[in-house]
């Protein structure tokens, strides 16, 4: 098939068209432009926190999960976790934290392109930042699942401890332990850029379909007045 | 409140009861306001009080091996060895004067000194860790009651000896006493970034064998000075057995006894440019050199001192005669004057003794056996009254005069304590900026205060509120101490203090404060072995050591390197080995190493000797030495 790069980027906007109805153009680009600066903040921040509580520490211990690593009481955490023979947290998605960064950067890039493609593939280049908050909490969830399921029967209390998941979001309770996961300022910056790229979206369509559609009629018209169409885009 | 009224009655409590009840209950969790550090005695140890729950927070081990801290038992044990007196080990000291460093005549909260009189040594405690990095043993003189206190900025630590003899202990017949017998003060010299004491920078001064017995740094107006006092002027030599007068006849015979006055910043000029002999190896100032370069001056004080105490703002020391009932304070500007006028008079050995009347500020009549003194922010002054026995609170003239309602230089009121109290201590009450609050004494007898425990009775500790002024001190709480005879004390405002949770990294050694490359941390444990000698790399942590088998051969050394690779607070773990005396504290991050040597065959069993976790009873392994 012979690949139309303009079909891609669908029909550019006239001058005097942006110089009447600029913010109706503007809007999409700005309210994308916020999703990417929140998708790219939310590297920096924690995307999923769990809280301990038990009677020995009155301060409570915690481990802060980032895109790409883990901080907090993770050396006491795994110690508490060798006795239920869980494996240490360093072994938990070890190819996800070693591509995040770059993962992420490549959504950025993304939703970027969305803002200069002016047809129907724009949904294709936004569909990665809307799924990911849920691809990462999917994620999460199977490492807990496998971490909590997967013990080592030859540790100190295998025999007390029976094979568990951690909760995700919510209370847990295990020995003398309460659990309490929350969602980090990252992860909520992940979600905020998931919707603002629907509303992006929506938005976009808004401004670009009319011309769009006028450039499907235009290249209708042309094809009928001409030789038999090429080929036939895409339609919705 | 009936519930109250009713345990009242149940327990036979008066409203004054309740009300001191009320202002020491320390609910669990909560921490004491202030942080007394108390001498042990002859515990050899400094006690770690809170205030005003008067609970025992921790007990230091100084100049006396301590096993749960390991002290002497694989760690510390070079420390322990710095202090040996003729080559002979010591252990066990007599723990008198506890010292807070200072910045600006306030505690700092950064270190602790501490003397040993029986042997004349200092102790320097690290406040990070709240553990002993040091003893010196002072070459000169083998009692030193006279220490430690610092001066302003702990440039110097001051340790005076007491009971006279030939410098450097050499024999002398007592005959000799006043010709060969001498007396002492050492400066030592603290290097505060090392946090050690700088031998080759100390010196000391040596003054006649009158017992000095204690000292104070001069502070603000009289920075620079050094006051101490003396008993035995006299000269007195005993021999009860021919006959002759006993020591406790014979150093109280005069009305008079010296107070000594000591121009430290001079001192120290006069020993830097090299003006002094050495003895033992130490640089001393002579007599001679002090008297001729105006060092040192002497002042009539009321017989058998037992306290020279320096006022806040360092305008008056007082003096407690301890066999008069009187406190007299000295001017430091009258001495000044005193010293410009020329008002003096030799003594035997040629020092300068100025004119008593010329130099004294007051007299205040305080009781009977007056000892030490301290200060609040009142303007009142607190002196112990050994035979009382109580505590005499009465008021400063001067500028502290308008901080009270009564009178300057007036006895106010008393308290009784019980029973024959020694030192007393009041919130930072010898600082530049003391707080009062609180005062504690310290009773040497407790008689009937608790229940019965036996022939050997502990020491009483009594908190007394001094918060309201006039006669108002009340009796609040008595902390019985069964651990040796405590001093003297100091008591720091808790949030002065900024020790460490646990040590700042793994593989930290506390004896030089920083990290040692050599310690072995998680992934690098292993035992290596060259010829005879074994070297175990091994870390501890909750629940267990790596290695947990040590493989020797008859005759070897073993050396054990240990790191406590833990971070949670509280998670500490010893290191018990049977059949050779061993017992580590090893506090989260904390590397210490000890050497077995010429181990014997044998299946020995090590474990964790504190209760680390759950599964601590199986934190353990073998030694395990094949024969040859």
């Amino acid at each position: 098939m012979n690949l139309d790069l303009t079909k891609i980027v669908g029909p550019r906007v006239p001058a005097e068209e942006l110089q009447r109805r600029g913010l109706r153009y503007a809007l999409p680009t700005l309210v994308l432009t916020l999703a990417r600066l929140a998708l790219l903040c939310s590297i920096f921040l924690p995307y999923w926190q769990l809280d301990l509580k038990a009677p020995q520490y009155p301060r409570g211990l915690n481990v802060t999960t980032y895109v790409n690593h883990v901080t907090g009481d993770v050396r006491e955490v795994d110690s508490l976790n060798h006795y239920i023979g869980m494996r240490p947290l360093a072994d938990a998605a070890q190819l996800e934290r070693s591509i995040a960064i770059v993962a992420l950067i490549t959504l950025v890039l993304l939703v970027e392109g969305v803002a200069f493609i002016h047809s129907k593939w724009a949904v294709l280049f936004a569909l990665p930042a809307i799924l990911y908050p849920g691809i990462f909490l999917a994620d999460l969830y199977y490492w807990l699942r496998s971490f909590g399921n997967n013990l080592d029967p030859t540790a100190a209390m295998s025999n007390s401890v029976k094979p568990f998941t951690p909760p995700l979001l919510g209370h847990g309770k295990i020995g003398q332990f309460e659990s309490h996961a929350t969602m980090g300022t990252g992860l909520h910056l992940a979600i905020a850029c998931s919707v603002l790229v629907v509303v992006g979206l929506v938005l976009h369509r808004r401004a670009y379909r009319p011309l769009y559609e006028a450039a499907r009629q235009a290249a209708k018209a042309k094809g009928a007045a001409g030789a038999k169409a090429e080929s036939r885009e895409v339609s919705a | 409140m009936p519930a109250l009224q009713a345990i009242a009655k149940e327990r036979n409590l008066t409203p004054d009861d309740l009300i001191a009840a009320a202002k020491t209950y320390t609910p669990s969790g909560r921490h004491d306001d202030y942080i007394q550090f108390a001498s042990g005695g002859h515990g050899g140890q400094v006690l770690v009080i809170g205030l005003p729950s008067m609970r025992l927070l921790k007990m230091i081990a100084v100049f006396t091996p301590e096993p749960w801290q390991g002290y002497g038992y694989g760690v510390g044990n070079d420390i322990l060895a710095e202090g040996k007196v003729d080559g002979r080990d010591i252990t066990w000291g007599d723990t008198h004067h506890p010292a807070l460093s200072e910045t600006g005549g306030d505690y700092d909260g950064q270190f602790l000194f501490i003397n040993d009189k029986a042997n004349a040594r200092i102790a320097v405690i690290d406040l990070r860790d709240f553990e002993t990095k040091q003893i010196v043993k002072n070459p000169l003189s083998l009692s030193d009651h006279g220490g430690s206190f610092v001066t302003p900025n702990t440039e110097w630590i001051i340790e005076g000896g007491q009971y006279g003899h030939p410098l450097g202990w050499k024999y002398a017949p007592i005959e000799e006493y006043n010709e060969k017998y001498r007396g002492m003060v050492t400066f030592w010299k603290f290097d505060r970034a090392k946090g050690r004491i700088d031998q080759s920078k100390s010196f000391a001064m040596e003054l006649p064998p009158y017992w000095q017995d204690l000292f104070d740094a001069g502070k603000k107006v009289s920075e620079g000075w050094v006051f101490g006092n003396s008993i035995n002027t006299e000269l007195a030599t005993g021999g009860i057995e021919s006959g002759k007068a006993p020591f406790e006849a014979g150093v109280s015979q005069r009305d008079n006894d010296y107070m000594h006055v000591i121009n430290l910043k001079k001192a120290a000029q006069i020993a830097a440019a090299g003006k002094t002999k050495q003895i033992e190896g130490f640089p001393v100032i002579e007599l001679t050199t002090s008297i001729a370069e105006q060092l040192l001056y002497f002042i009539p004080e009321p017989k058998s001192p037992h306290g020279v105490d320096v006022t806040p703002g360092g305008e008056f020391i007082v003096i407690s005669g301890k066999l008069d009932p009187h406190v007299s304070i000295y001017s430091f500007a009258k001495i000044q004057a005193t010293i410009a006028a020329k008002k003096f008079t030799p003594d035997q050995y040629g020092v300068p003794v100025l004119d008593f009347d010329s130099c004294v500020e007051a007299r205040v009549e305080v009781g009977l056996g007056p000892l030490h003194t301290q200060f609040d922010d009142l303007g009142y002054a607190y002196t112990s009254l050994f035979l009382e026995p109580a505590v005499a609170r009465w008021t400063l003239g001067g500028d502290y005069g308008s901080k009270n309602p009564e009178p300057d230089w007036t006895l106010v009121g008393k308290i009784n304590t019980h029973y024959n109290i020694g030192h007393l201590a009041v919130a930072e009450g010898d600082t530049v900026s003391p707080d009062g609050k609180y005062l504690v004494a310290m009773n040497k007898w407790a008689i009937d205060r608790f229940a019965p425990v036996g022939p050997l009775l502990p020491q009483n500790f009594q908190l007394i509120d001094i918060d309201r002024p006039g006669d108002t001190m009340q009796l609040l709480y008595d902390m019985p101490i069964g651990v040796g005879e405590p001093h003297y004390a100091q008591i720091i405002k808790a949030d002065k203090l900024k020790p460490w949770s646990v040590y700042p990294e793994i593989g930290w050694d506390p004896h030089t404060q920083s990290v040692d490359p050599k310690a072995p941390v998680s992934g690098t444990e292993r035992i290596e072995r060259n010829g005879n000698k074994v070297d175990v790399y091994m870390t501890a942590v909750r629940s267990h050591f790596n290695p947990e088998h040590v493989n020797a051969k008859e005759g070897d050394t073993v050396t054990f390197h240990i790191t406590n690779i833990e971070r949670a607070e509280d998670a500490t773990h010893g290191f018990a080995l049977p059949a050779y005396n061993v017992n580590l504290s090893l506090e989260p991050g904390e590397y210490a190493h000890f050497e077995v040597k010429d181990v014997k065959a044998g299946t020995y069993p090590f474990y964790c000797s504190e209760f680390c976790s759950a599964l601590h009873l199986e934190m353990m392994g073998y030694l395990l030495v094949e024969p040859r």
